[in-house]
C-alpha cells in the first residue's frame, strides 16, 4: 500500500514539475511570477473538454492544439499586459497577473458554470496498469510520461536551440543581450508562450482524470510556486526535483495524516525551506 | 593628542575563497578627514560594509568611540553615532526631500515638528532648502548624492562615512561637495571618505589610506602617499612604474 | 467624505443599501489595516484572511460555547490575531518580496485547512451564532441594519484616525523608509524588523476586529467564507485599485468593489457572482498597466495638472500644492 502511495505521488510529481517549469521559466527569465499560470492550466483542460465534447477528439489527440492555444495565450498575455508592467516596481506585475487570473477564472465560471465536469470515455479512462503488486491508473501513468517528455523537450529547447540560448542570455542580462543583437521582446514573448505551452500540455493530460471546473487551476499556481521555491528559480532541473518532492509529500501526507491536510503539509514544507535554504533546496 | 574615534584591528572579510579585506588595521582620530582610496575591486566598499555592520567580518575587530561594535547591526551602529552613505544612492523615492531628511531626524526626536526643524537646518546646511517638497526620486544625481548625506546627517552622527559621494558629478558640483566635507568637519563631524577623484580628495584630507587587493598598502599624509612606490604601482601597474623609474 | 458616508443611509432608506454600506465599511476598514503593513511598510501580505478569520472565529466560538460577550470576544480575537501575526511574521520578514507574499498566503491556507478539519468548531460546516435579543451589548440587531451601520461607521472612523496617526508619526516615516530601501533605513538607525513587526501587529489587530464584526453581522461563518484566499485578495485588490499607500485609497477601492459585488449578487443571484470579479480583475489589470498609484494617483495627477494650468507657475510649485 505504501509503495502504491509513493508510486502515485511520483506520478503526480512529474505533472507538477511540468506546471512548475512553466512558472520557473518566466520567473527566471524576466523575474515575473505569473499568478494566472494555474488559470492557463484550467483553460487548457476546458479546451480538451470541449474538443472532446463537441468534436469527439480525444484529449491525447487534441493535446498539440491545447499546447498551441495556450502558447498563443501566453504570447498575447505578454504583448498586452506583461510588457507594460515588466519594469514597474514591486507589486505591480504580480497584481496584473493576479487580476488576469481573476478575470479568467470568473469568465470560465460565467461561461461554463462552476459545475465539475469529467471526461469519462477517453482512450485511457478506467484502464489500469498493474506492476509488481502496484496498481496505477493508466490516465495518471500516461499523463506523467507525457509530462516527462514535455519536460525533456523544454529542457532541450532551452539548452540546445538558438532561441533557447537567446532566452538564457536574456535571463542573465537583458541589456547586454539586446546589445548583442537579440530581439529581447521576442524572447520574452516566446518565454511566456513556452510557459503557456507547458501548462497547455499538462492541462490536456490532466483532463483525462482530473475534474474540470473554473477553480481547477487555482491551487496549481501556488503549488508551482512552492516547487519553484524548492528548486531555485529559473532552474528547470530544480523544478523537476521539487515537483517530485511535492508530489511525494502530498501523497504521503494524505496517506498518513488524512487527505484534508495534504496541502497544509506542502505549504509547511515551503515555509521551512525558505527559512532554512532561501536559495532553494538545490540552489547554488 | 587627539583621541581615537574609530579603530579597525586586523579586519578580514572572506567570501568563500575570495579575500576581500585582508588583515586591515587603521584608526581615525576625532576631527579628521581621512580618505580611503584604491583601485576598483580593492575592497573599499566591503570594508565600509564591515565597519557599519552590513557585513559581519570573518575576523578582526571594529572599535568605535571606545565600544566594540564588531558585527553589530547597522541600525545599532548608527545609533552610536557612526553611519554611512551608499555608493549607489538609495533615495526614498516616493517621499519628498524634506520627508527623507525628517526620517533621519526621527532618530533624535519622536516629535514631528522637532524632526522638521532638524530637517530644515540640515537642508540649509546641504543646500537642499529650495528642493524640500520635491520627490526624492526626481532629483538630479548631484542632489541625490547630497540628499544621501543630508539624510544621515540628520541622525546626528559623530563619524560619517561617505562612499563615493562625488562620482558622476561635474566640476562645480565637485567643488561644492568638497566644501560640504570641510563644513561638516567644522561642525565637529569626523569623516572617512571613499573617493576616486584624487584632485578633489587630496586637498581636503588630513590622511590617506590606500587599499590594494584587500590589503592596506599605505597610510600617511596626502603629500607622502602620492609619492609612495607601492601606491604608484597599484594604480599604474608594474610596467609603467618600472619605466618611470628609469632616469 | 466621512460625513457623507455617515448620512447616506439616513437619506436612502433601503435595506439592501444599508447592507451594502455595512459591508463597504468593513472592507474599507480592513483595507486600511492592510495598507499599514503593505502600503506603508511595503511588506506584501496575501494572507490577511487569516487575521480576519481569527477575529470572526474567536468571538463566535467564545459566544457560542461559553456565552462570552461578543465585544469581549472581539477584543480576544484581535489579541489572538496580533499574537499570531507576531509569531508568524517575525521569521518571515527575512524573506524578500515574492517569497514573503507567498509565505503569508501559505500561512493563511494552512490555518484555513486546520480550521476545516477541527471538529470542535464544526469544521467545514461552520458556526451559526446563537440568536439573542436585540441590543448594543449583545451586538445583534434583527429589526434594522442601521445599528450595525453605526457601529461599523464608528469603528471605521477609529481605523481612519489610527491610519492617519501612523502615517504622520515617526512610525509612518520609518515604515515608508523601510519600504523604499531597507539598507538606507538601517543606515538611519531604523530597526526594520521591529518596525515591520509593529506594523504587522497593528494591521492584524484591526483586521480581526472587523472579522468579528462581520461574523456578528452575518451571524453565520464557515472557514471558506472568512479564511479564504478570496478575502485576502479582495483586500489586496481594493486597496490597489483605490491607491496603495494612501489613506483615501482603501476607501475609494471599497466604494467601487463592494457595491459592485453586492449589487451583482442581489441582481443575478448566486450564480451571477462571477461578474463583479471579472470587472474587478480587468480594472486591476488596467490600473497595474497604466496607473500603478491607483485612482488616488490618477486624481492627484489631474489636480496637479489643473493647478499648474491655473497658476501657470513652475511645476515644483504645483507639485507642492498637490502633495500637501
Amino acid at each position: 500500500m505504501l509503495a502504491q502511495v509513493i508510486a502515485s505521488g511520483i506520478l503526480m510529481g512529474f505533472i507538477y514539475a511540468l506546471v512548475a517549469i512553466g512558472l520557473t521559466l518566466t520567473w527566471g527569465v524576466m523575474d515575473i511570477i505569473n499568478f494566472a499560470h494555474g488559470e492557463f492550466l484550467m483553460l487548457s483542460m476546458y479546451s480538451a473538454f470541449w474538443m472532446y465534447t463537441l468534436f469527439r477528439t480525444d484529449p491525447l489527440l487534441s493535446l498539440p492544439l491545447e499546447a498551441l492555444l495556450i502558447f498563443v495565450l501566453g504570447y498575447v498575455t505578454y504583448k498586452i499586459v506583461i510588457k507594460r508592467v515588466a519594469d514597474a516596481p514591486g507589486l505591480t506585475a504580480l497584481l496584473a497577473t493576479f487580476g488576469l487570473s481573476l478575470v479568467l477564472r470568473n469568465l470560465a465560471q460565467f461561461l461554463w458554470t462552476p459545475n465539475y465536469r469529467f471526461l469519462n470515455q477517453t482512450l485511457v479512462t478506467d484502464k489500469k496498469l498493474a506492476f509488481a503488486g502496484i496498481v496505477l491508473g493508466l490516465p495518471q501513468v500516461v499523463a506523467s510520461v507525457g509530462s516527462v517528455i514535455m519536460t525533456l523537450a523544454v529542457f532541450y529547447f532551452v539548452q540546445r536551440t538558438r532561441m533557447g540560448r537567446a532566452i538564457q542570455a536574456t535571463a542573465l542580462d537583458k541589456a547586454t543581450a539586446k546589445l548583442m543583437g537579440i530581439n529581447t521582446e521576442l524572447v520574452y514573448g516566446v518565454t511566456f508562450g513556452l510557459s503557456g505551452a507547458c501548462v497547455g500540455v499538462a492541462g490536456a493530460l490532466m483532463s483525462t482524470f482530473y475534474p474540470i471546473h473554473p477553480e481547477s487551476g487555482a491551487l496549481y499556481s501556488l503549488l508551482a510556486f512552492v516547487i519553484v521555491a524548492l528548486g531555485g528559480f529559473g532552474n528547470i532541473k530544480g523544478a523537476l526535483q521539487g515537483g517530485i518532492i511535492i508530489g511525494l509529500a502530498e501523497a504521503l501526507g494524505g496517506y498518513f495524516l488524512g487527505t484534508q491536510f495534504k496541502y497544509a503539509i506542502v505549504f509547511l514544507i515551503y515555509l521551512l525551506v525558505i527559512q532554512l535554504r532561501p536559495q532553494g533546496l538545490f540552489g547554488w | 593628542m587627539q583621541e581615537e574615534m574609530l579603530s579597525v584591528e586586523n579586519l578580514t572579510m572572506k567570501f568563500g575563497s575570495l579575500v576581500a579585506n585582508d588583515q586591515v588595521s587603521f584608526s581615525i582620530r576625532r576631527g579628521e578627514i581621512v580618505a580611503l582610496i584604491g583601485p576598483n575591486g580593492a575592497g573599499k566598499t566591503t570594508l565600509f560594509n564591515c565597519i557599519t555592520g552590513f557585513y559581519r567580518p570573518t575576523s578582526g575587530r571594529v572599535i568605535f568611540d571606545g565600544k566594540d561594535i564588531t558585527g553589530l547591526r547597522p541600525y545599532k551602529v548608527c545609533r552610536l553615532g557612526l553611519t554611512r552613505t551608499f555608493q549607489i544612492v538609495k533615495p526614498l523615492k516616493e517621499m519628498t526631500v524634506e520627508e527623507n531628511i525628517m526620517t533621519g531626524a526621527f532618530l533624535r526626536t519622536g516629535s514631528r515638528s522637532k524632526a522638521r526643524e532638524i530637517a530644515l537646518k540640515v537642508m540649509d546646511f546641504t543646500h537642499l532648502a529650495d528642493k524640500g517638497q520635491m520627490k526624492a526620486g526626481s532629483l538630479t544625481i548631484a542632489d541625490k548624492k547630497r540628499l544621501e548625506i543630508a539624510r544621515v546627517l540628520a541622525t546626528g552622527p559623530k563619524l560619517l562615512m561617505l562612499d563615493e559621494a562625488m562620482a558622476g558629478l561635474n566640476q562645480t558640483e565637485i567643488r561644492e561637495a568638497m566644501d560640504l566635507c570641510l563644513r561638516l568637519r567644522e561642525s565637529g563631524i569626523t569623516l572617512l571618505v571613499v573617493e576616486h577623484i584624487m584632485e578633489a580628495i587630496m586637498p581636503i584630507s588630513d590622511r590617506v589610506i590606500v587599499l590594494d587587493a584587500g590589503k592596506k598598502i599605505a597610510d600617511d599624509v596626502p603629500a607622502k602617499v602620492v609619492c609612495d612606490e607601492r601606491v604608484i604601482t597599484a594604480y599604474l601597474g608594474e610596467k609603467y612604474h618600472a619605466k618611470s623609474k628609469k632616469p | 467624505m466621512y460625513v457623507v458616508i455617515g448620512v447616506l443611509p439616513f437619506i436612502i432608506q433601503n435595506t439592501n443599501f444599508h447592507h451594502v454600506m455595512v459591508i463597504f465599511l468593513i472592507f474599507a476598514a480592513v483595507g486600511e489595516a492592510w495598507n499599514i503593513i503593505t502600503g506603508f511598510a511595503g511588506q506584501t501580505s496575501f494572507g490577511h484572511a487569516a487575521f480576519f478569520g481569527i477575529g470572526a472565529y474567536t468571538s463566535s466560538v467564545l459566544f457560542w460555547k461559553f456565552k462570552i460577550n461578543p465585544w469581549a470576544g472581539m477584543l480576544a480575537g484581535a489579541v489572538l490575531a496580533t499574537v499570531t501575526a507576531a509569531i508568524v511574521s517575525y521569521p518571515a520578514f527575512r524573506l524578500k518580496g515574492h517569497y514573503f507574499a507567498i509565505a503569508t498566503l501559505a500561512v493563511a491556507e494552512i490555518i484555513q485547512q486546520l480550521v476545516v478539519s477541527w471538529d470542535y468548531v464544526e469544521g467545514a460546516t461552520g458556526i451559526s451564532i446563537p440568536v439573542v435579543a436585540d441590543g448594543f451589548l449583545n451586538l445583534q440587531f434583527h429589526k434594522s441594519k442601521i445599528p450595525y451601520f453605526i457601529i461599523a461607521y464608528v469603528l471605521f472612523g477609529v481605523v481612519l484616525l489610527i491610519s492617519y496617526l501612523v502615517e504622520n508619526s515617526k512610525l509612518g516615516y520609518y515604515l515608508k523608509a523601510i519600504r523604499e530601501s531597507s539598507d538606507a533605513a538601517e543606515a538611519m538607525g531604523i530597526d526594520h524588523a521591529l518596525y515591520k513587526l509593529i506594523a504587522m501587529m497593528i494591521s492584524a489587530f484591526l483586521t480581526a476586529i472587523f472579522g468579528s464584526l462581520y461574523a456578528q453581522y452575518i451571524l453565520y461563518i464557515d472557514p471558506f467564507m472568512v479564511f479564504s484566499m478570496n478575502i485576502s485578495m479582495k483586500i489586496v485588490l481594493l486597496v490597489v485599485l483605490g491607491g496603495i499607500g494612501t489613506i483615501m485609497g482603501p476607501v475609494i477601492g471599497a466604494a467601487i468593489l463592494i457595491p459592485l459585488s453586492e449589487y451583482t449578487r442581489i441582481l443575478f443571484g448566486g450564480t451571477g457572482k462571477g461578474i463583479d470579479l471579472i470587472i474587478f480583475g480587468m480594472l486591476v489589470v488596467l490600473v497595474a498597466c497604466y496607473q500603478p498609484h491607483g485612482i488616488v494617483g490618477m486624481l492627484r495627477r489631474m489636480s496637479l495638472l489643473k493647478v499648474s494650468a491655473t497658476k501657470g507657475g513652475g511645476a515644483t510649485h504645483a507639485g507642492r500644492n498637490a502633495v500637501s
